[in-house]
């Protein structure tokens, strides 16, 4: 038995005879009809076959030919099979079959195998610096491809976004933008959330998508925005008096021009009244450590990855969080 | 009035076999068109979300295998119950509630699903309220056929009528257990099985929708039509025994090769894929009793379309019911699986087996309702079966290629072990595949319009027959 697939498929042995019972009985049935039907010997050169008396609707007969040979052979055969198969493999209730063999662990040795095998191309790249991968054009063909299969589903084949998938390529970041930000980011994942409703009813929303614009400079309906001033202190928490959010806390900034939802005011205002609800699934246990650091590198290079900030502070933030178990991290970080 | 046969209840389901084709195949034709451009209806405003695949889906293969198939199915099965047993049906007013109570299952499914109700189990979407209606006309269906078997003046029961039991016994079981479900609101409910069981006994009952109203309910259309319409004795009474029960026993056991290499136990995937094996023999049991029945009259496949129609999809039901088997090999399921060739191996049994045979019947039927010799032009029918044909061809052979491609670009590996392709080119390689689908099954749909004009011809200059006299001599 596998770890993790310790759950019995039966619950009492009870169940375990009810199916190789019903499955043997089955096979024998399908014999026994094959069987009886085929006593009608083959036809002779010549002899034509029985036409049966019962007449239906006027014209409707039935001739009593015999089973074509190769059509019951055939069908003797598939039987034969069935049988050979179901003493090999799993199938007789909980008999595994003499061939021992079952799914998981076909897959388990599969994987066991493949992680062997690949790890050691992953492997020369694990202890290299971030930026020094990002530079390496093997690393990067590899970062790329792993950023196709795992990333571009949600984040686009080259990393541009969409609509509530954040553009990788540009240098703005909600997670931050340095080697380490991003292969953190990449390994613990992101629960991107805001509340919907702090605003009030639809005419606040529209204020403080107005107040909003006006913090960025953009185009706003001034009476709206200063409607608005008062109704966006709810807002300010987490995005801040000016709008310009906290990179530390995944809080985007909202008076630039990057928009995850949209920056036009309706779409401001749907994500007043709704909230946003975004989220990135953590990488690390799916993909492991060296692929993790080729696509951390890869991604930091698609074009936006910033220098790695020398300030203390940044670094007091970072280092306890790199070290700290998974289910002790705040949980804005860890799920 | 006891000496004739109920007419007006096959000629209504005949009717609408034919509307509901045209309904359903529209439908399918406009989702595969989405796959080639998803915007397609974006824009058409309040209407979109209507419009949209995930709603439309459903609805087509509603459409085209209840509303379609069961109307094709209701009307054979009840013009070929009375025929045999040489009775009327039991009750003029069961068979007009079973009529109008399908209709408006059909109604219901054709509002509810595109306003996006839905029981997400697959080819059962439909709702708890509709559920039980279906349930209580399938009852109905069953009193009806069962109590005209029972009033027969002929001793024996047709093989046709075995088949048509068969169908209507096993769909009543499949569809009361399998939509067991707690009700939360009229629109809402959950299934009464969880995770796993859950998906076994959908697909317990999803394999069996196809073998049992898919299969061998057309079985009892082919007993019928093609020995009425090629003037020749069934090939083989044995046979008949032999596949009939083989059939019936073995598809039961089937329904797990729609889950191989999910959380289903190995030993169930392991019986899913030896009695699907198994299962060729019963199935080209059926084939060459429909194929040999006409050993002797080879001819005539020459000169009669409607026999072209009865035999072409005989033989697409050999090929579709060899390759079923086939995908149900474990290793070959690797590969096929979640691809466009499962789609494919479907059409080739829907479109290929179970639309033909239905079509050739019609045009056996239609005339035979509405006191005609035969259709109002031969010359048209043998244009649909050549439109049909190619239809099918081009729509299976694309979704041949499309699949195993699929597959292949799905599993295909770059020297460091990552995967070749993103999931996203693999979509982008299906469109020169989609498209030819697309050519092929609008082809099969517009054959379904120019039927409808045929049809419409002859019964414009038919009179409906409703004193066909039933023959009191009885044979042996």
């Amino acid at each position: 038995m596998i770890e993790g697939y310790a759950v019995p498929d039966f619950i009492s042995d009870f169940w375990h005879y009810y199916i190789a019972a019903i499955t043997a009985a089955g096979i024998l049935f399908s014999l026994w009809l094959l069987k009886s039907q085929s006593v009608v010997k083959p036809l002779a050169p010549g002899e034509s076959a029985e036409l049966m008396h019962p007449v239906w609707d006027g014209d409707l007969q039935e001739l009593n030919s015999p089973l074509p040979r190769w059509w019951m052979w055939m069908f003797y055969l598939l039987i034969l099979f069935s049988i050979v198969y179901l003493v090999l493999f799993p199938g007789m209730g909980k008999f595994q079959g003499v061939l021992g063999w079952s799914s998981a662990s076909q897959w388990q040795a599969e994987k066991t195998r493949v992680d062997a095998e690949f790890d050691k191309v992953f492997q020369p790249f694990a202890n290299m610096d971030l930026m020094a991968v990002a530079a390496d054009p093997t690393a990067k063909k590899m970062g790329e491809h792993l950023f196709l299969t795992y990333c571009s589903q949600c984040h686009g084949s080259s990393g541009q976004g969409g609509s509530g998938f954040p553009n990788l390529t540009d240098n703005q970041w909600l997670m931050g933008g340095t080697p380490d930000d991003i292969k953190r980011t990449l390994e613990n994942g992101i629960i991107g959330e805001m509340p919907g409703g702090l605003a009030g009813d639809e005419q606040g929303a529209k204020e403080v998508a107005n107040y909003v614009l006006a913090l960025g400079g953009k185009q706003h309906d001034a009476s709206l925005a200063a409607a608005g001033k008062d109704k966006f202190a709810a807002c300010a928490g987490c995005h801040g008096e000016d709008g310009t959010g906290m990179t530390a806390a995944g809080f985007p900034n909202i008076v630039d021009d990057v928009w995850q939802y949209g920056g036009s005011e309706a779409a401001i205002i749907e994500s007043i009244v709704k909230g946003r609800k975004g989220g990135m699934p953590a990488q690390l246990e799916l993909l492991g450590e060296n692929k993790l650091h080729l696509l951390a590198a890869y991604v930091w290079g698609l074009g936006g990855g910033q220098q790695p900030v020398a300030e203390p502070v940044a670094e007091m933030m970072e280092a306890p969080v790199d070290e700290m178990p998974v289910d002790e991290m705040p949980a804005t970080v860890a799920q | 009035m006891e000496a004739t046969y109920n007419y007006k209840v096959v000629r209504q389901f005949a009717i609408m076999t034919i509307v509901w084709g045209i309904v359903g195949m529209l439908v399918g034709v406009l989702i595969a068109a989405q796959l080639i451009w998803p915007d397609l209806t974006k824009d058409l405003g309040p209407l979109a979300p209507y419009l949209s695949y995930g709603r439309l889906r459903p609805l087509h293969t509603n459409a085209v295998i209840f509303a379609f198939g069961g109307s094709a199915l209701f009307a054979t099965s009840l013009y070929v119950v009375q025929r045999t047993c040489q009775t009327r049906v039991l009750s003029d007013g069961l068979a007009s509630f079973v009529f109008w109570g399908w209709q408006l299952v059909i109604l219901l499914a054709a509002i509810s699903l595109p306003m996006g109700f839905t029981s997400s189990k697959e080819y059962a979407e439909l709702e708890w309220p509709i559920d039980i209606l279906i349930a209580v006309i399938w009852v109905s269906y069953g009193v009806l056929f069962f109590g005209t078997i029972m009033k027969r003046k002929t001793q024996h029961i047709y093989v046709a009528n075995w088949f048509f039991g068969a169908y209507i016994v096993t769909i009543a079981l499949l569809h009361i257990v399998n939509s067991a479900e707690l009700p939360v609101t009229l629109t809402k409910s959950y299934s009464a099985y969880a995770g796993v069981h859950d998906a076994m006994v959908q697909w317990w009952y999803g394999h069996n929708a196809v073998g049992f109203f898919l299969t061998t309910a057309f079985l009892g259309m082919m007993y019928y039509f093609i020995p009425k319409q090629a003037g020749r004795p069934i090939f083989s009474y044995r046979l008949s025994i032999v596949h009939f029960w083989a059939l019936n026993f073995i598809y039961m056991w089937a329904g797990p090769h729609h889950l191989m290499y999910t959380a289903l136990p190995d030993w169930a995937q392991s019986l899913g894929m030896v009695f699907s094996l198994m299962l060729i023999a019963p199935s080209w049991g059926g084939m060459m009793n429909g194929i040999m029945t006409l050993s002797g009259a080879w001819h005539k496949l020459r000169t009669d379309p409607i026999l072209k129609f009865l035999i072409t999809a005989m033989s697409f039901y050999g090929m579709s019911t060899f390759e079923g088997p086939m995908m149900s090999v474990k290793t070959v399921n690797a590969l096929s699986h979640y691809t466009e060739w499962t789609v494919g191996h479907v059409h080739s049994g829907a479109l290929g087996w179970v639309a033909m045979i239905s079509i050739g019947s019609l045009y056996h039927l239609i005339p035979r309702l509405f006191g005609r010799e035969e259709m109002y032009s031969v010359k048209l029918i043998n244009t649909h079966f050549w439109m049909s044909t190619i239809g099918v061809v081009l729509y299976i052979v694309a979704l041949w290629i499309a699949g195993v491609a699929q597959g292949l670009m799905w599993r295909a590996t770059n020297s460091d072990g990552t995967l070749t392709y993103s999931f996203a080119q693999s979509v982008n390689a299906m469109y020169p595949f989609y498209t030819i689908r697309l050519i092929g099954g609008a082809l099969f749909f517009a054959g379904m319009l120019l039927m409808a004009y045929n049809v419409w011809k002859t019964i414009a200059a038919g009179k409906a027959v409703n004193d066909a006299r039933i023959p009191q001599a009885v044979a042996a």
